[in-house]
């Protein structure tokens, strides 16, 4: 008998069936993965395997069996046990998933008080084993610390060490990488590799990161709108996809391995090679090229020696130490770096938001300070940047008013703008939460643009968004790049991302520019250890070449 | 981070909030001082009170050097609460210990052995009745959440409702003439000092605590409930039950802990507000306390008094205000952080 078995599944909220008639089986020590963009239904399988969905109105229906237990039957005694006890889950959010008033070790310990009858004394003395097991440092001690003391990955590492509290024969894993650094997800999901071998169970890896799969499961099954697109090895569908839907996914995915195209170049007067120095007045078209001609040589924006420190005295932290770059017209830098690198705060300094400690902010060759109309900026949150009580065209209207323009004027141009960006202008008159997550990052940069800057500078724009909607964005701003004559800083998280739309990329650690050159280079030959380990760390598409990855990853710690 | 520096930030903003709370109860004696001794009319005669001649109104104006500038006038009355003060009225000296909040012409006393008179009343009242309502209170709270969705939550939810809505004089009413007119388990109330006797004192008190009690009672149960609801939403909740922790855990342990900041804050101001803010129940139950006094003050437009009894409520106020903030920071340690 499997460990897992689901048979004709469906989940229906109300009229919405969130899953329709999904089966799948997963045996004991092997691992499942559940692939698919935001709304696909793969959480909702997850919840439905441990039962989370009883008491909330959803309708399930079809066979559910785990552990031997028949989830839709079992008494809410026998669910109980079976939660924790034979089947764990660990959450996406690693803060918010923990209680935030009881130590981290007191929360382990009181769950594997819930399965084995143990003393207070035993659980807790359980509770630092397991968190040695996944690796926290000094156990003993941090397992009195509560969770807003640990850092992201000690977070999730604690999550999964109360998952395996109690050897559950499966483990369920929501997410579990997404809100992590990119070097932080490679040790967890080794980690997860590491404990199923050991331990024999079964994993079943929700996720929405098709590269996240690839490195972790021996079988994948992609879901869309509830229901199952493709179901199979993991070479098999991720290496020769059958479905055209799954084709569209890996399509979208943006590869770290791949130089950038730029298909709009080639049509561009003049032409020119992404990442040399070549006249950036080229790419401009119109007037904006003869204003940037005769600028040619005086970069568009440059940052000299910024720095900026927050707090004063013992608290004082350096944010961003020492940067200094150069942007030209119609060119693109991307900015990578792991969360507390700095990177935000360099582009909120490069917008005006910030005022540098030292160190400044040079414009056609003069220093300026403060907010300017001709910097702009688009933001990673499209939901709390937009007001949620205004209609997206007063968002976006609102620099136009600034400026002292008047209606109808203003909502002609807005409802231009929101063309320019791919939106219907009748969308004018909606609100924020009508649109989908990809509109809203579009009504963001309209927004930017209504000030006709000639640099946007985007903090994460499409971190928050599936692939598929990922690759449109990304594709609007180079199209807007291009014909406007922008240039751009893309800050980002995600490596392969800023490969795909940048010329120039600097990569940041603790607020310095630790590399910089042309893409290329740096992604194809980087001289640092810090971005060869960043390189490294980021999931691979071929199951194969993960595998390898994770040996060699595995080595200095062994030797 | 370390135990030991969690300790050193959160005593470090004890001390920052003792010192803004210091500097609050400042401007409030400038502003009192200022309404109150600059007002138009004649302060010396409105001090001494209608029946003064006109050699005492003098003596009087001497008194609170009227005479002096603005400044200079503030500064004697600030010395007197911080190092005493001497009042002379020609041919004898009158001195006043500190805390010095001047002399009551009117009725021949000094205000801070008037107030310091009724302090115990009121302490009694408050704190007998903070500590019912904060049983009533949390407790309904509670009940209300484990029995959610069910009957006992509805009616529940109906009481404190009405609870709320309903003044203390009409549940001090209604328990005085059922409780010690109609059932006479309990004579009416009439204060008994602690020190005098004990059980005379809490028995006398019953009442008045029940029917300050069962209104706040109410504004408890409805924060306790709804803190308990907001954490029971959050995603942590979601894990403990993913693991089979049962409801009783989930509720009592980590909803109501969710629920202890905002209940202690909520108290501590409470506790600050009723010192002055009880008249409603001292005047029902015929208690002398601060709040009765206060209302006979302005009443007879005893200046002094009124001045001194505004103070001390002020202090009471921004002093438990304080110590709100400094619990919620020891409930919640996040707060400290950021």
């Amino acid at each position: 008998m499997s460990l897992v078995e689901v048979a004709g599944l469906t989940v229906a909220f109300g009229s919405l069936r969130a899953v329709d008639g999904i089966s799948f089986r997963l045996d004991k020590g092997a691992a499942l993965g559940l692939v698919g963009e935001s709304g696909s239904g793969k959480s909702t399988v997850a919840s439905a395997l441990l039962g989370l969905d009883r008491g909330t109105g959803a309708v399930v229906d079809g066979q559910i069996r785990v552990a031997g237990v028949d989830v839709r039957e079992a008494s809410d005694a026998q669910l109980r046990r079976l939660r924790g006890g034979k089947a764990a889950m660990v959450f996406q959010d690693p803060l918010s998933s923990l209680d935030p008033y009881y130590a981290v070790g007191d929360q382990i310990a009181e769950v594997y008080r819930v399965h084995r009858r143990v003393s207070r004394r035993a659980a807790r003395a359980r509770a630092v084993q397991v968190l040695d097991r996944v690796g926290i440092p000094d156990a003993v001690r941090r397992c009195r610390a509560r969770p807003h003391e640990f850092s992201g990955g000690m977070r999730q590492r604690a999550l999964i060490a109360m998952a395996l509290a109690c050897e559950p024969d499966l483990l369920i894993a929501d997410e579990p990488t997404t809100a992590l650094d990119v070097t932080v997800q490679a040790q967890i999901l080794d980690l997860l590799h590491t404990l199923r071998e050991e331990t024999g169970m079964g994993l079943l890896l929700v996720t929405h990161d098709v590269g996240v799969a690839a490195e972790s499961v021996d079988e994948v099954l992609v879901m869309r709108h509830g229901h199952v697109v493709e179901h199979g090895p993991v070479a098999a569908v991720l290496g020769s996809p059958a479905e055209a839907y799954t084709r569209e996914l890996l399509k979208a995915v943006p590869r770290v391995d791949a130089r950038r195209t730029r298909p709009g170049d080639a049509e561009a007067p003049g032409g020119r090679t992404p990442g040399t120095e070549a006249a950036p007045g080229k790419t401009a078209q119109g007037a904006e090229t003869a204003r940037s001609a005769e600028a040619a040589d005086v970069p568009l924006l440059e940052a000299v020696g910024l720095r900026r420190e927050f707090g004063r005295g013992r608290r004082a932290f350096t944010a961003v130490d020492d940067v200094s770059f150069t942007i030209r017209r119609g060119e693109t830098l991307g900015v990578v770096g792991e969360s507390g690198s700095g990177k935000t705060t360099l582009g909120r300094m490069l917008a005006g938001l910030l005022r540098p400690t030292a160190g400044e902010v040079r414009r056609d060759g003069r220093a300026v300070t403060g907010i300017r109309p001709d910097v702009q900026m688009v933001f990673q949150d499209s939901v709390s940047s937009l007001n949620p009580r205004r209609s997206v065209g007063e968002s976006v209207a609102d620099p136009l008013r600034a400026r002292g323009e008047r209606d109808p004027a203003v909502r002609a141009r807005v409802s231009e703008l929101l063309t320019r960006v791919g939106l219907d202008p009748a969308h004018y008159d909606r609100y924020p939460h009508e649109l989908s997550g990809g509109q809203r990052q579009r009504v963001g940069i309209a927004r930017a643009l209504a000030a006709e800057p000639d640099v946007l500078i985007c903090d994460e724009p499409v971190s928050a968004l599936d692939v598929t909607t990922q690759a449109q964005v990304i594709a609007l701003l180079d199209e807007v790049r291009r014909e406007l004559g922008l240039a751009l800083v893309f800050v980002a998280h995600d490596l392969a991302v800023v490969r795909r739309v940048s010329d120039r990329v600097a990569v940041m650690r603790q607020g310095r520019i630790v590399e910089y050159g042309p893409a290329d280079e740096v992604y194809e030959s980087p001289r640092e250890l810090y971005t060869k380990q960043l390189l490294a760390a980021v999931p691979s598409l071929d199951p194969d070449i993960a595998a390898r990855r994770r040996a060699e990853r595995r080595e200095p710690a062994t030797t | 981070m370390s135990a030991a520096k969690a300790l050193d930030g959160l005593a470090g903003f004890a001390v920052r909030r003792v010192i803004g709370a210091v500097v609050t109860l400042l401007a409030i004696s400038v502003i009192i001082y200022v309404v109150f001794y600059v007002a138009p009319g004649d302060v010396a005669q409105i001090t001494c009170g209608p029946r003064c001649s006109p050699a005492q109104v003098q003596q009087v104006a001497g008194q609170l050097h009227l005479d002096d500038p603005l400044h200079l006038r503030y500064w004697h009355f600030l010395q007197g609460i911080l190092a005493g003060q001497d009042f002379s009225t020609g041919t004898s000296v009158q001195h006043c210990d500190a805390p010095c909040l001047g002399l009551s012409y009117q009725s021949d006393q000094q205000v801070t052995q008037l107030i310091l008179a009724k302090l115990p009343v009121t302490f009694s009242l408050v704190l007998g009745a903070m500590t019912l309502w904060l049983l009533i209170g949390v407790g309904t709270g509670v009940l209300s959440v484990w029995r959610r969705g069910r009957i006992t939550e509805r009616v529940l939810t109906g009481v404190t409702l009405a609870g709320t809505a309903t003044p203390v004089f009409v549940i001090g009413l209604v328990l005085m003439i059922v409780v010690c007119g109609q059932l006479q388990w309990l004579p009416f109330p009439q204060y008994v000092p602690f020190a005098e006797d004990p059980e005379q004192w809490a028995w006398n008190l019953l009442l008045p605590w029940l029917s300050l009690a069962l209104i706040e009672a109410a504004r408890y149960a409805r924060l306790t409930r709804s803190s308990m609801l907001e954490t029971l939403a959050e995603d942590h909740v979601r894990t403990f039950r993913a693991y089979g922790v049962g409801e009783r855990s989930i509720v009592g342990r980590h909803a109501l802990r969710g629920a202890v900041a905002p209940v202690v804050a909520l108290a501590a101001n409470d506790f600050g507000g009723s010192m002055g803010g009880a008249v409603l129940t001292e005047t029902m139950f015929g208690l002398p306390g601060i709040g009765r006094e206060l209302v006979h003050a302005v009443n007879v437009v005893d200046l002094p008094v009124v001045v001194g009894m505004v103070l001390v409520i002020g202090f009471f106020v921004v002093v438990a205000n304080a110590v709100a903030d400094v619990l919620f920071a020891v409930a919640d340690r996040r707060v400290v952080l950021s």
